[in-house]
């Protein structure tokens, strides 16, 4: 491997994360909305209309827009297995190929065509019709997130294939899709999903309280994500547990650096911050509770944790996964802190100090912090391989020259940097002005008299 | 689904994908032609043109990945070759696609004074998005080379596919609209067509200049009627169009504006058919078959599997989603 080559696949990796880091912030948020909007929707049609239809109106738009930004930032996704990665299907086409046809098959059409009557059709078909659109796009979303997490999953813990000639046949299809971490792992990024929804609709909702849009309809969707939030919050710390238990199983050298265990040990205290050191294979400025880490790990106090001496030149880069995981470990305190202290306002007084609303306006997107620290520790946990013990990453990257690919890398990050900026100001153009405007306008003509 | 042979499954495989393109380049077509048509109009015109295609673009923008996706799933070593020759068109297409996707919600969501700002963005995305895959069409014909007359070969396929675009857009502008717009949709399809013509008869006298095999294909007896009589078809075709549509009236001829897009569809797959028999059996003309970059029997016929119980559902309901939304779209309501 000469230095080229593993420059192609550093550049190779970063434009994937940045790729996918784009994209999956969209998805996020929108899996979570649909299934709000399908509870907002239902209780409208229930109560014949009043604060749930002025409601469902506001958030139906936000959900236009973020989907908007999910699909073009998906089909650019959609693109990056090849032009990037022509060693990933040529090796284990075989079982990525179908999960990735499912997905499209039946996924991606059902949202987009459905979304179609959902933003447009509420005058051209029946209630009953139009209802069911709103389920639709919800069962869509949710079921390209199934098919692209069985993929993923397969990815960290393969299973129901054989190797012929280095390359993966497929051997048994249950045993693919309900391989050993992708219950868990599914179940984890549902819950992150419905989690950063949840905040993005506390944050925008206490937006518009601020700005002075006191409607019932704000209030309502404010409790409804406080409730939301904080009663996934716990659920998806039990989840997250037993995907860490998971992992121990299949995948000891990611655990062994999302803890910063070097030598194999029992009783192994958790570390609240240290600096892992790559080259020396120790940690620097260890603070540390005793034997905390065991009983997390193993559910045992003395239980043992695998160092990582014993996966020398197999295991990923250490700093990187240990803090990704307590950046997401802490903002998921955060959140449960958060979601809990205004469940608490809410339930004692009514309503929320003005405070409390200012800290959560800048927690609308709080759900991406722990749901991206989350991928990069589980993702980078899998290095130096593409698919756990089968395919190593530096296999699989294509022989376009570094300095391509770092134009490209260079147009896509410019790019998304300028769209999220317009995401979240449009976004909250929309909260002050419940919705933007519809077009053009007697008052864009006046702003821009050549146009008309 | 065991009765399939090898050669079968392959060729089944080929055809979906040419299906899936085909279906892309028509779907998406017209509303990256209508895109690129926005910047010929101003002010209300520009949101009736918007309506017609605001319920559908998103649907129409996946077939794009589900033909990628077959190219990747199923001719995994073409998908390897062709996406590494292509990675600059790929790049400048997809940040096209982005300007022009964003660019529809952006416009509808954002301060009324920026609206112009972001009409700007949708042509320019449109436009980006058709150029390069037009652009791509001609890398393709001639086999990724990357001489000069290879390069400008492609370079004159990229503006005839954008006017391609903007008669399928223009043509379903007519079905859509009313009155005065509908005029003008007539004749920017007028236009649109001359040019389109002009592409494909530029593209047909180049294409055996630069690719002698296919010039040799063309020059098999057993097809001369069908090479002969096609030009000649086409050509009566497009002047009868152009006739039809110098003539229109927003009035009388109302009840068959759905003739131009119906001869449109027609043309391209012509031309498709065309291209499809010319490269034919070859992904990468010249250097890899069909067969050369199957994936494993095991793995089609478990796609397969996936499309024959999928793909007719979703046919259903697009076509139910058209039909909702069939008539004219001057009047479309955001919820």
């Amino acid at each position: 491997m000469d230095g080229n080559a593993l420059d192609a696949t550093m550049l190779s990796r970063i434009q994937f994360a940045a790729n996918i880091s784009f994209h999956v912030i969209f998805p996020t948020v929108s899996i979570g909305l649909a299934w709000f909007l399908v509870y907002i929707r239902e209780m409208a049609d229930r109560s014949g209309g009043g604060v749930w239809e002025t409601s469902y109106h506001f958030w139906v738009k936000a959900f236009a827009l973020t989907f908007a930004f999910g699909v073009v930032s998906g089909v650019t996704m959609s693109f990056q297995f090849g032009t990037n990665w022509p060693g990933f299907m040529q090796t284990v086409g075989s079982v990525a190929g179908p999960l990735l046809a499912y997905e499209v098959l039946s996924a991606f059409f059902l949202e987009a065509t459905f979304l179609g009557i959902m933003l447009w059709g509420h005058n051209r078909v029946s209630p009953k019709l139009y209802r069911l659109s709103v389920w639709l796009v919800a069962g869509g979303t949710t079921l390209s997130l199934f098919w692209i997490l069985v993929l993923n999953s397969w990815m960290h813990t393969p299973a129901g294939f054989e190797i012929v000639d280095g390359r993966v046949i497929a051997t048994d299809w249950l045993a693919i899709i309900f391989n050993p971490s992708m219950p868990y792992r599914t179940l984890h990024m549902f819950l992150a999903s419905m989690l950063t929804a949840a905040f993005f609709v506390i944050g925008v909702s206490a937006y518009r309280l601020l700005q002075g849009h006191r409607g019932e309809d704000v209030l309502r969707s404010l409790k409804l994500g406080v409730l939301m939030a904080a009663v996934v919050m716990p659920v998806q710390i039990v989840a997250g547990d037993m995907h860490g238990l998971n992992t121990h199983e299949h995948q000891p050298a990611k655990i062994a650096a999302m803890e910063g265990v070097w030598q194999t040990e029992k009783g192994v205290p958790l570390l609240l911050f240290a600096i892992p050191d790559d080259k020396a294979r120790t940690n620097h400025f260890e603070v540390a509770i005793p034997n905390l880490s065991s009983l997390i790990i193993t559910h045992d106090l003395n239980g043992e944790i695998k160092g990582l001496n014993e996966f020398e030149g197999a295991h990923p880069p250490v700093l990187p996964v240990f803090w990704g995981f307590r950046v997401m470990v802490g903002s998921g305190m955060l959140m449960l802190a958060l979601s809990w202290l205004s469940l608490w306002y809410l339930r004692r007084r009514g309503e929320m100090p003005r405070w409390l609303l200012r800290v959560l306006v800048p927690c609308t997107f709080i759900g991406w912090v722990p749901t991206l620290a989350g991928w990069y520790v589980t993702e980078i946990g899998r290095q130096p391989y593409l698919v756990s013990g089968v395919l190593r990453t530096v296999d699989a990257v294509s022989q376009v020259p570094a300095t391509t690919i770092a134009g490209s890398l260079f147009t896509y990050l410019a790019l998304y940097a300028v769209l999220i900026v317009i995401y979240v100001a449009t976004l909250f153009y929309m909260a002050r002005t419940g919705g933007g405007h519809h077009g053009y306008t007697a008052s864009s003509a006046a702003v821009h008299p050549v146009a008309a | 689904m065991d009765v399939l042979s090898h050669e079968h499954l392959v060729l089944l495989f080929g055809g979906l994908m040419g299906l899936a393109i085909m279906a892309y380049v028509l779907l998406d077509g017209y509303d990256l032609g209508v895109g690129v048509l926005l910047s010929r109009a101003s002010g209300h015109a520009r949101e009736e043109m918007v309506n017609a295609i605001a319920p559908f673009w998103d649907a129409n923008e996946t077939w794009l990945v589900l033909g990628a996706g077959i190219l990747l799933v199923a001719f995994p070593l073409a998908h390897g070759i062709i996406l590494k020759e292509l990675y600059l068109p790929v790049l400048v297409m997809l940040v096209g696609l982005i300007l022009r996707g964003t660019a529809f919600e952006l416009r509808v969501k954002s301060p009324p004074e920026r609206l112009e700002a972001w009409n700007t963005m949708f042509v320019v995305g449109s436009a980006t998005a058709a150029l390069s895959q037009g652009f791509m069409l001609g890398q393709f014909v001639v086999a990724f080379r990357t001489d000069l007359a290879a390069v400008l070969f492609a370079c004159m396929v990229a503006p005839a596919l954008v006017a391609g675009y903007a008669l399928l857009g223009a043509s379903w502008l007519l079905i859509k609209t009313e009155g005065d717009l509908q005029r003008r949709a007539a004749s920017w399809a007028q236009t649109s067509l001359w040019l389109t013509a002009a592409g494909i008869a530029a593209v047909s006298l180049a294409t055996p200049l630069v690719s002698p095999r296919i010039l040799e294909k063309w020059l098999n007896l057993d097809m001369a009627p069908m090479m002969m009589a096609v030009p000649v078809l086409v050509g009566i075709g497009i002047l009868w169009l152009s006739r039809w549509l110098a003539r229109f009236d927003p009035v009388r001829d109302d009840g068959r504006a759905w003739l131009p897009l119906a001869l449109t569809i027609g043309l391209f797959l012509v031309s498709g058919a065309g291209l499809a028999y010319s490269s034919f059996p070859y992904l990468v003309i010249d250097q890899v078959t069909l067969w050369d970059a199957a994936a494993t029997d095991e793995t089609l016929r478990m796609i397969l599997l996936g499309v024959v119980i999928v793909l007719p559902p979703i046919v259903l309901y697009s076509v139910f989603s058209y039909r909702i939304f069939g008539g004219k779209t001057t009047h479309l309501e955001e919820s």
